[in-house]
């Protein structure tokens, strides 16, 4: 992703430039490049689809309002990611702050991993569903027991490969921040899923498509 | 080393762990943490499991016409960024349209009876403008076709040229598009949106390209195959053109035979 957004920076350049000179259409060049990267990014921060189609069109408009304040006119990719980072995160603080409005007992960082517990103890016992299906839910629920700090944050490291720093500038956080915030989301994704991973031997094809963006190698 | 935290493997998968080298020999040397580690990836590689709904490959087409109404107004679209001579270009093509829709006013009024080839008059002069303004555009699409990489030692190719005449040809394609649009001619209104694509795409694209991108410029416009749909359409506004000659008012039984839309 990161690699595609480079190989279109100079064409984002002209297209942002010809936009700031009042021609419409050449936003919609930038739309209509970014939009899928963008859903599968949105996506993936509240794993609703609905949610995402409504951060991508707000992204693309927030970012058009804000144009005009956009100095690093090559980046444009990177700087609507992480405008709809924002997108994200507003709207879960949103409805975090109305579910905690509904329901008394606060869910806070520090009762995240009490709250996937919980989650996974409510589940249906393994042994009475595929082992997968079992899977596929636990990640749902180890995902939304995240705040949204950490969500975001791991999001962008694992899926999108981005570096720390440019983390820390979308979620306004330090870079040690940012680094304790991954590795809480890392830390609370292990306690939540590895106790069904003992029982399922995972398969090669559920290994990472992109080990390059993460700059490790197993 | 001692036994690694947590989190410094978490910070050693991540690629963000200082003392790398240190981690990597424990690893080699400490089967408990070895173990630790490979279940560390696990998750990781579960998490690749979440399947994600795909969105088909015009999604971001879909996204434009819902975003498109709700963008604030900017500068309108003739704005100062524009140079002289785009004006000059957008200025006739638009001088075209206007004047094709005053002849038919006027001729209107005074010539009521004759209305059938007043409105004939009126699409020639378009239909000669945007006749004129697809061959244009046919030339530059062959030309860029046929492009040829610079001197071997550079490796890219320039398409500046092209380029300035897609961003000409952009104006006035956005005009006789919005035209085509108003009068309900949605076929050519469609083949002019396909080309506005095309146009914008090539407009936008750098001053230089390598011949990887010239390539995928030239297959996204064989996969539309808007050559093909710009010569179709070039040579039916022809045939329109020829069936909207005006002839002596008098013969209106005759207009009549030979007007086609």
């Amino acid at each position: 992703m990161i690699r595609m957004i480079e190989s279109t920076q100079g064409s984002d350049a002209a297209a942002v430039e010809r936009t700031l000179a009042g021609d419409p259409d050449a936003y919609r060049v930038l739309v209509e490049r970014h939009s899928r990267n963008l859903f599968r990014l949105a996506y993936r921060m509240t794993g609703n689809e609905q949610d995402a189609e409504e951060i991508v069109q707000d992204a693309f408009l927030r970012a058009y309002r804000k144009l005009g304040q956009f100095e690093s006119r090559a980046n444009f990719g990177t700087w609507v990611y992480r405008i709809a980072v924002n997108c994200a995160l507003d709207r879960r603080r949103k409805r975090s702050a109305e579910e905690r409005h509904r329901a008394s007992p606060a869910e806070d960082d520090a009762d995240a991993p009490r709250a996937i517990e919980q989650r996974a103890s409510a589940s249906p016992a393994p042994d009475r569903l595929a082992l997968s299906a079992e899977l596929g839910k636990q990640i749902v629920s180890a995902l939304e027991a995240l705040s949204p700090a950490e969500r975001a944050a791991f999001v962008m490291r694992h899926w999108e490969g981005c570096a720390i720093e440019e983390i820390a500038q979308a979620l306004h956080l330090r870079n040690n921040a940012t680094k304790n915030t991954v590795f809480r989301a890392v830390q609370k994704l292990r306690r939540a899923l590895e106790p069904l991973l003992a029982k399922e031997p995972v398969t090669p094809g559920t290994r990472r498509a992109m080990p390059a963006a993460q700059g490790t190698e197993s | 080393m001692t036994h690694p935290s947590e989190e410094q493997l978490v910070g050693y998968k991540l690629g963000e762990a200082h003392d790398r080298g240190a981690i990597e020999e424990h690893l080699g040397d400490c089967s408990e943490c070895r173990a630790s580690f490979a279940r560390l990836e696990r998750v990781l590689a579960a998490m690749d499991s979440m399947p994600v709904p795909e969105r088909e490959e015009d999604y971001g087409r879909r996204i434009w016409q819902q975003i498109a109404p709700r963008l604030p107004q900017r500068s309108p679209w003739w704005g100062f960024g524009m140079d002289l001579q785009r004006w000059g270009a957008v200025a006739a093509a638009a001088a075209l349209v206007i004047a094709a829709f005053f002849l038919g006013r006027q001729h209107a009024v005074r010539l009521p009876t004759n209305d059938q080839s007043v409105q004939q008059v009126r699409e020639r002069i378009l239909l000669v403008a945007v006749g004129d303004h697809l061959d244009r555009s046919e030339m530059m699409l062959v030309e860029l076709t046929n492009a040829e990489p610079g001197p071997a030692d550079k490796k890219l190719v320039n398409i500046s040229t092209e380029q300035k005449r897609a961003e000409d040809l952009l104006d006035e394609n956005r005009l006789y598009r919005q035209t085509a649009l108003q009068q309900g001619d949605s076929a050519l209104a469609s083949v002019l949106d396909e080309l506005e694509r095309v146009l914008l795409d090539i407009a936008h694209s750098p001053e230089e390209i390598t011949p990887g991108q010239l390539e995928k410029i030239r297959q996204r416009m064989e996969a539309h195959g808007i050559l093909f749909k710009v010569r179709v359409a070039g040579s039916e506004v022809r045939r329109r053109e020829r069936s909207a000659t005006p002839v002596p008012a008098q013969d209106n039984s005759t207009t009549q035979k030979g007007k086609h839309t």
